[in-house]
């Protein structure tokens, strides 16, 4: 059990400022996901928080220890990588003891270990194969196990998923879950999809471009985006952003989900008509032509492409941003200007 | 139309066939007639039309060989300069290989340059400063001699660092992270995810020093250290008259092991030069 913090982390390569002034605190057995488009910076913060990336300036704290120069190995740091990167001339139970021989563990003790680790992870019969002869999800089983054998303070994981078809990734998932759950580690995931992060996460640490935009609860990232970078990354598809038709340059949005097929009491009414309509099963998107451009919605009512309609969103469910597109308050001056704009009731 | 379309296509599977014979022949003949000739009596070397197939096996000619030159000497030394190259070509090739593949330092180009300029230019040319160097430390007529200019293999460390750099990142940072040291994982895990490599390289030094003859010759002058490939053009020497047939079975004494050995290991040596996907 570990937290971790960065102060003031900075990270160049050469000339080239990737990360400029990281500040980041991942609390003691939290499960925290780093999550951003490729390219944000989220593997480059995972990988300098394991010291196999060194950092340029600023420190890196593990339990209150700075540790910028203390080797990988001595972090006490597991990792999970996304090829897996099983040492493919060895066994199954020869990958998971690896590191514990460097630890310098009796043999007893990593007999012992090894016995418990591969109960969980269900890799008992597979421990003389090599990792060649092992499905995709067994390796990531390998990868798993090999890192919790270590008992790591924390436990890293870089898009351990990726390379898994969809339902294998939805079984690990909940298996992830409830692996933090036993351990009690600190766990720290990065991964660019959205999904991943508000399924597993206890804290989320969305990225982009080296710089941290906004660190909440799925929940709050969720219902409560700081900026319109957050609000369009969350959920799917994107939210609804209305721009140019308030003053200031301040930007209307809500969520697809949160608009209603019919005309509601406490808010805006938008007449409409339906371009597109994809049907998902439980829900239908549709792509709505309006004189503000095209709004998605996400709804169960069931209606025929053309339908002509006014369609209503709720004042309780807009975001309002400003110029510089960060959420400013939703006073009830500018309530009675969007009413005037956009037809509502008062 | 269709009739002559198939006599273009017999005479182009007659052509390929008989380009293909012919290019085999080219090869295998000059070996096929020392085989041959090692087994033949001299009257029959001396025939005109040449002599394909003796009459009789002369094994004799075997036995005649080792009379007239000090076969075990030559073989002794032979084995000694060819396996202690294998040997001690490791410890140079592979740190060398593995820092060109995965480490980052200034003086990378400019050592990789190195290993391409030794790669490049002829032993014939480096022969003579590197024989007035061995002169003045003594080093003339001994296995160091023999030995020392062939430890660091331009070809193998070339060919290891190709090798090594297929090796994704990622199972080094494991590693580093499993807190092993450079050393251990150099020799722990990348060694063995390069086997096939190493021991192609082994093999063809090995082929090579065992057929080295221009170097044997220039740095030594007595039997003490003389190696195969020079004892056996000591036959031609020994007598007034060439006794091809004795020649050949000499030549024959020195590439059967070889031989033998390439055989064995052939499938590991094709490998070698198809990687075999690590993933």
């Amino acid at each position: 059990m570990s937290s971790i913090s960065l102060k003031n982390v900075k990270k160049a390569y050469g000339d080239d400022v990737v990360i400029e002034n990281l500040n980041l605190e991942i609390k003691d057995g939290s499960f925290t996901v780093l999550v951003g488009p490729s390219g944000c910076g989220k593997s480059t913060t995972l990988r300098m928080i394991t010291g196999l990336e060194t950092i340029t300036d600023g420190d890196i704290l593990i339990d209150g220890k700075r540790v910028n120069d203390v080797a990988p190995g001595k972090r006490d740091i597991s990792m999970v990588f996304q090829n897996y990167a099983l040492y493919p001339t060895m066994t199954v139970k020869d990958n998971i003891e690896f590191g514990l021989i460097n630890k310098k563990i009796p043999k007893e003790e990593r007999e012992k270990r090894i016995r418990e680790v591969c109960e969980i992870v269900g890799l008992t019969e597979y421990l003389d194969r090599m990792p060649a002869n092992l499905s995709g999800g067994q390796r990531q089983r390998v990868a798993l196990a090999r890192a919790m054998v270590k008992e790591p303070k924390v436990f890293m994981m870089d898009e351990p998923l990726s390379n898994l078809d969809a339902k294998l990734r939805g079984a690990m998932r909940v298996e992830l879950i409830n692996m933090h759950k036993r351990m009690g580690t600190t766990f720290v995931y990065v991964t660019h999809d959205q999904v991943e992060a508000m399924s597993m996460a206890d804290d989320i640490v969305l990225m982009d471009k080296g710089k941290i935009i906004q660190q909440s609860s799925p929940a709050e990232l969720y219902h409560n985006p700081n900026c319109i970078y957050t609000a369009q990354f969350v959920g799917s598809p994107q939210t609804n952003i209305i721009d140019g038709h308030l003053p200031n340059e301040i930007k209307l949005g809500f969520r697809p989900e949160k608009v209603r097929m019919h005309e509601v009491e406490n808010g805006i009414n938008i007449p409409a008509k339906i371009a597109t309509r994809e049907m998902l099963g439980a829900e239908i998107i549709y792509s709505l032509e309006t004189a503000y451009g095209t709004i998605m919605a996400k709804t169960d009512v069931d209606m025929p492409v053309d339908t002509e309609l006014k369609f209503g969103v709720e004042y309780d469910n807009m975001y309002l941003f400003g110029a510089d597109t960060y959420r400013i308050p939703f006073t009830a001056e500018l309530k009675d200007i969007i009413a005037v704009v956009f037809g509502g009731n008062k | 139309m269709y009739s002559q379309n198939k006599t273009l296509e017999k005479v182009k599977t007659f052509a390929d066939a008989f380009f293909k014979i012919l290019f085999i022949l080219v090869i295998a003949f000059p070996f096929f007639w020392m085989i041959s000739t090692a087994f033949q009596t001299l009257k029959e070397t001396m025939r005109v039309p040449l002599t394909l197939w003796p009459e009789k096996l002369q094994w004799g000619n075997f036995a005649e060989v080792f009379k007239t030159i000090p076969v075990d000497t030559y073989l002794k030394n032979s084995l000694i300069v060819c396996t202690s190259v294998v040997l001690l070509q490791y410890l140079i090739i592979v740190p060398c290989a593995y820092s060109l593949a995965k480490y980052d330092y200034k003086a990378k180009p400019l050592v990789f340059g190195l290993v391409l300029l030794g790669q490049m230019i002829p032993m014939q040319l480096t022969f003579l400063p590197v024989y007035f160097m061995f002169n003045k430390a003594g080093l003339i007529n001994s296995y160091a001699s023999l030995i020392l200019p062939f430890i660091s293999n331009p070809f193998g460390i070339f060919m290891l660092r190709q090798y090594f750099m297929q090796v994704p990142s990622e199972i080094i940072e494991a590693a580093r992270l499993d807190n092993a040291s450079d050393l251990k994982i150099m020799f722990k895990i990348m060694m063995p995810m390069v086997k096939s490599a190493l021991v192609t390289i082994g093999l063809l030094s090995f082929i090579s020093n065992w057929n080295n003859y221009f170097w044997a010759l220039i740095m030594t002058n007595n039997d003490l250290v003389r190696t195969l490939p020079i004892g056996i053009t000591l036959l031609k020497d020994s007598e007034t008259l060439a006794r091809w047939n004795v020649i050949m079975a000499g030549n024959l004494l020195l590439v059967l092991p070889m031989l033998g050995l390439y055989i064995i290991a052939s499938k590991k040596i094709r490998n070698a030069f198809v990687y075999s996907g690590i993933k």
